[in-house]
């Protein structure tokens, strides 16, 4: 058995993207980690925390740069028998059937056909895909694709169960279903599986389903808190008690740990303003954030409202929720704490304003609050002809972020300053100008 | 083992049993073996260089010479198929091989390989002296030519644009590399690759039909099949044979699409990743007798043991590097230090074969005749791009006008596709035989034969192009009043470029290639030569002289090369860019 009683653990693993012409970026900073046996623990963090590279780390499909996984007293650095994975896109082989897909596990374990078939043909019957042996993943539904993730990983008995986001591709109701028939799963212990990580980003999927919620901060991935969740199942998501995690939670992905959003900016730690030049800025859209504010204005929230709620009432997801609440504090317009959220006299100002004089609110405080977008004003006010190719300030960006990561948050800016009429861009040219056509 | 051979499979289960479609099966394979057996005889016949191959202009041989020529496109489509395999694999597993592997693969798509042909013959003869395996390997190994190549590229692109999710499911599931090349990157490549074929021996018909009759150092060696009849009838100003042999292509390549391409792209179909039912085709005949007649199941079942057997032998064997195109590898200093000496490395190379590629041709080529030869290359290359124009000119409205009626299109694509197949070499003696009846004028109207064969790539494209169009977007300009003339420039063009400028790029290659079969035609004893590039190889190739033919063939790819790279490139791009329709 396992040493400790642990099935598997991470130890100091820290993980860092090597760019070909500049320092590594760290994703993943001195991660320590352990799963017990029976422990279902879910992984939540914002995109970009690093948690879906932390479980490729624990899979073995990705090397740690610094630390080791241990499983079973090994060491992992690749895939080994014993963990299975269920992924978000669910990654079957489209030219196989279900019992095809379910096969392959065992078919490169070596298991001879007759036996082969028949454990494939009990973990279809398990998950619910009887009838559907002879069907390509094409002809079924997005649920269904999914069942025949789980038997393919159930197939092969495994100790741990990874699971990447398995229900985020999913519409709710589906999801739900699923997420039961997997919980019955495991309480009636039908399937031999000791442990299972569920990394997600909803919530409340994490707090009816884990034993323990593993909050992760960004920039780089770390472990905030590690919440125990000791709720009866099966779990009542209006419960008083299931409701005040869900806020917990929420409240510790919507602020930082110095309380401001953000973080330092690296190299000038100490100065003022948390949101440096390569601050990485959220990627919120325009609509959804102007719908959001308004929202949050209007009764019955009035100015302040508990944010799973609010989510829940605008359907909103909360991957994007993340998103616009830290866009919405960056911009001044409101802020968070303990899972609620309330709106600033600047964010109750936009709410009420007519269009042009939002487009006027919104640009004030972007070149107020957001460095960026200051700088990229002053370059293109000091250029002759007012304007300056994108590449300039993207490789800029590339000082602080991966190139894709620059690529985005230069998108995003665009976005913006082409929404507050700070600046023009033109797609065909890729350059950024102060005229405006 | 004992068990394995109890399994079902051998009680002769329901499904095995025969049923009506054995009733076709049957006989079509046996046939297919019979005739495989003895083409393949004939081709390993003894032979001394300067021995005559009597050609038969009987159209009764046709059938014979037929089975021979399709022969020899089945071995290269093989011989292709095992080479694209190996080295878009080592391509996409290697970052150092791909530096080197896929410019040259760029290179050698354009390189007119027909001018070579005298070369690669000569070094087949020595391999298998007395008999006539050398002169129909170097046949083979033209056609090789005009398919491989973009077979490997097709792969290649395929190979590494895997899906991370079903690489990490590969790993993730154990199957090892050998496995995971199997079951994940040779089926998710299939149907892009099923494409390609179909495009690469469309292409390899004209090649056969150009390399079946070959000449070494004054001899002529007339392998039969349907190039050499053809060959010959032209000596002989024999035009009803011309027709016979235009004929006999035309059913062979009937055959070779209803047998083979039909039913392979129809298969492919289950490997696309995302296919949305809808665009469903009918299964083609004989793909449902594959699947139908209880012979080929039983085929089945023997290849898939043969597999399993594979497999485990395989384990035996060193592991196979794994595709595993990781990004954020981190590479040690130690392991840039190696990167930089490969590049040196290559960088060597080319500088040394490029001298001696010079030093080659200087010897015997004066810089004033090398001055001519790049004039005689623009001189093509203004045919190229006037022949190109004008066949958009001419195709684009019709393929327009075609793509608007789905109906019309689904009939019409076969058709063209057809067209695509057939070679126009076939045709050139009766062009020449109309030159010289009205006494055209050869510079002029010897060029349409280079874009022939190659001009039905735009129609192609431009149908398809059209009926990918939305029909919303009709619907809209319908609204909005936007027709005639803005129609054209704010709806049509936009919406075709991208599909106009693949098939302009296909058509542009192939008459580069075409150029050295068409800019010197004959009739007879009447040789129409027109000024150029091709006829400037063509003609050296027929003398022997090795270094011109270098500097030819040479000057032809620079042309081809920049051609492309600041033409058809940037339209690709641009195309890329802005206007695709997601």
């Amino acid at each position: 058995m396992a040493d400790d009683g642990f099935l598997i653990a991470a130890e100091r693993v820290s993980k860092t993207y090597q760019a070909p012409d500049h320092a590594g970026r760290l994703v993943l900073d001195h991660i320590d980690f352990a799963l017990k046996e029976g422990e279902i623990v879910a992984i939540l963090g914002k995109s970009g925390s690093g948690k879906s590279t932390f479980l490729r780390v624990l899979a073995g499909l990705t090397p740690a740069s610094e630390g080791k996984i241990v499983y079973r007293g090994h060491p992992v650095t690749q895939p080994v028998r014993g963990i299975a994975m269920v992924f978000q896109t669910f990654a079957l082989f489209p030219w196989l059937t279900v019992l095809g897909n379910v096969e392959l596990g065992l078919e490169a374990l070596g298991v001879p056909r007759a036996e082969r078939r028949e454990r494939a043909l009990k973990a279809i019957d398990v998950i619910g895909l009887d009838g559907f042996e002879s069907a390509y993943p094409k002809e079924l539904s997005g649920g269904m694709r999914q069942r025949v993730g789980f038997a393919r990983a159930l197939v092969v008995n495994p100790d741990i169960l990874l699971l990447d986001e398995p229900f985020s591709a999913l519409d709710v109701l589906t999801a739900e279903t699923l997420r039961g028939d997997l919980q019955d799963l495991w309480i009636d212990r039908r399937v031999p599986t000791k442990g299972i990580i569920l990394v997600s980003h909803n919530i409340e999927e994490a707090v009816e389903m884990a034993d323990r919620i593993i909050v992760f901060g960004s920039d780089p991935g770390c472990i905030r808190a590690d919440i125990a969740v000791t709720l009866p199942r099966p779990r009542d998501w209006a419960s008083a008690s299931f409701r005040q995690i869900v806020d917990q939670v929420y409240g510790l992905l919507t602020t930082t740990p110095q309380g401001t959003i953000g973080r330092r900016a690296r190299g000038d730690a100490g100065a003022d303003p948390a949101v440096g030049i390569g601050y990485r800025l959220p990627n919120a859209s325009i609509q959804q954030l102007t719908g959001l504010i308004e929202a949050l204005c209007l009764p019955p929230y009035s100015g302040r409202a508990d944010l799973p709620h609010i989510a829940e009432s605008t359907q909103i997801s909360d991957e994007d929720m993340f998103v616009l609440v830290e866009a919405m504090q960056v911009l001044g317009f409101a802020s968070a704490a303990g899972g609620d959220i309330e709106a600033t006299a600047a964010g109750r100002a936009f709410a009420d304003a007519d269009i042009l004089h939002r487009k006027q609110l919104f640009a004030e405080h972007l070149v107020k609050s957001v460095p960026l977008v200051a700088h990229i004003r002053k370059v293109l006010d000091e250029r002759p002809g007012h304007q300056a190719p994108e590449g300039r300030f993207v490789a800029e960006l590339e000082d602080h972020l991966s190139e894709e990561e620059a690529q985005r948050v230069l998108e995003t800016v665009i976005n913006w300053g082409r929404y507050a009429e700070l600046f023009a861009y033109d797609y065909d040219r890729g350059t950024l100008s102060l005229e405006n056509p | 083992m004992a068990e394995r051979w109890g399994l079902p499979i051998v009680a002769w289960p329901r499904r095995l049993r025969p049923n009506y479609w054995d009733g076709i099966a049957l006989p079509i394979v046996i046939g297919a073996i019979i005739l495989a057996g003895w083409a393949s005889q004939q081709m390993t016949m003894p032979y001394q260089v300067g021995q005559a191959l009597p050609i038969s202009l009987d159209p009764r041989a046709l059938p014979g010479y037929g089975a021979r020529t399709v022969l020899r496109m089945v071995a290269a489509l093989v011989a292709s198929l095992i080479f694209s395999l190996g080295y878009a694999a080592i391509a996409a597993k290697s970052k150092r091989a791909e530096k080197l592997l896929i410019p040259i693969l760029d290179i050698l798509q354009s390189v007119p390989i027909l001018g070579f042909l005298s070369i690669t013959v000569t070094g087949f003869i020595a391999l298998f002296p007395g008999s006539l395996l050398g002169y129909e390997c170097a046949a083979i190994f033209a056609i090789f030519t005009s398919q491989a190549w973009n077979m490997t590229f097709s792969l290649y692109q395929s190979f590494i644009g895997v899906p991370m999710d079903l690489r990490e499911a590969a790993r993730m599931y154990h199957l090892t590399p050998w496995q995971s090349f199997w079951r994940l990157e040779v089926p998710y490549a299939m149907p892009q690759l099923t494409w390609n074929m179909m495009m690469s021996v469309s292409g390899g018909w004209f090649f056969v039909v150009a390399a079946e009759a070959i000449s070494v150092a004054g001899h002529d060696v007339k392998l039969p099949g349907i190039g050499s009849y053809i060959a010959v009838a032209i000596e002989q100003r024999n035009l009803a044979a011309v027709f016979y042999a235009i004929l006999a292509m035309l059913v062979l390549i009937l055959i070779y699409d209803q047998l083979l391409f039909r039913p392979l792209l129809a298969w492919s179909q289950k490997f696309k990743v995302e296919a949305i039912g809808g665009d469903e085709v009918e299964p083609p005949w004989f793909l449902v007798m594959l699947q139908k007649a209880r012979l080929f199941a039983l085929a089945e079942g023997a290849i898939d043991r043969l597999r399993m057997a594979l497999s485990r032998a395989r384990r035996a064997l060193p592991p196979m590097p794994r595709m595993a195109p990781s990004s954020g590898r981190a590479m040690g200093a130690h392991g840039r230090w190696i990167d930089y000496l490969w590049n040196a490395a290559l960088l060597a190379l080319a500088l040394y074969a490029a001298w001696q590629v010079v030093a080659f041709v200087r010897g015997e080529v004066t810089i004033h005749e090398f001055l001519h030869v790049l004039f005689l290359g623009f001189v093509t290359l203004i045919r190229v791009v006037v022949l190109i124009a004008l066949a958009a000119i001419v195709w684009v409205p019709i393929g327009v006008w075609i793509g608007l009626r789905p109906n019309l299109a689904h009939r019409v694509q076969p058709i063209v596709q057809f067209l695509a197949a057939f070679p126009a070499n076939l045709f050139f003696p009766v062009a020449v035989f109309l030159i010289v009846r009205f006494q055209l004028s050869v510079e002029i109207w010897v060029s349409p034969l280079m874009i022939l064969g190659t001009q039905w790539y735009i129609l192609f494209n431009v149908i398809g192009g059209t009926m990918a169009l939305p029909t919303d977007y009709q619907y809209v300009a319908g609204n909005f009043g936007v027709t005639r003339w803005l129609w054209w420039r704010r709806l049509i063009l936009p919406a075709i470029f991208p599909a106009f400028v693949t098939g302009a790029v296909t058509a542009s290659g192939g008459s580069w290639n075409a150029s050295i079969v068409s800019e010197v035609v004959r009739w007879g004893n009447t040789t129409l030569i027109a000024t150029g590039i091709g006829a400037y190889i063509a003609q050296q190739t027929e003398a022997g002289d090795f270094p011109r033919l270098t500097l030819g063939v040479a000057v032809l790819c620079i042309y081809v090369l920049v051609l492309n790279r600041l033409l058809w490139r940037r339209l690709y791009l641009l195309a890329e860019e802005r206007l695709r329709l997601d």
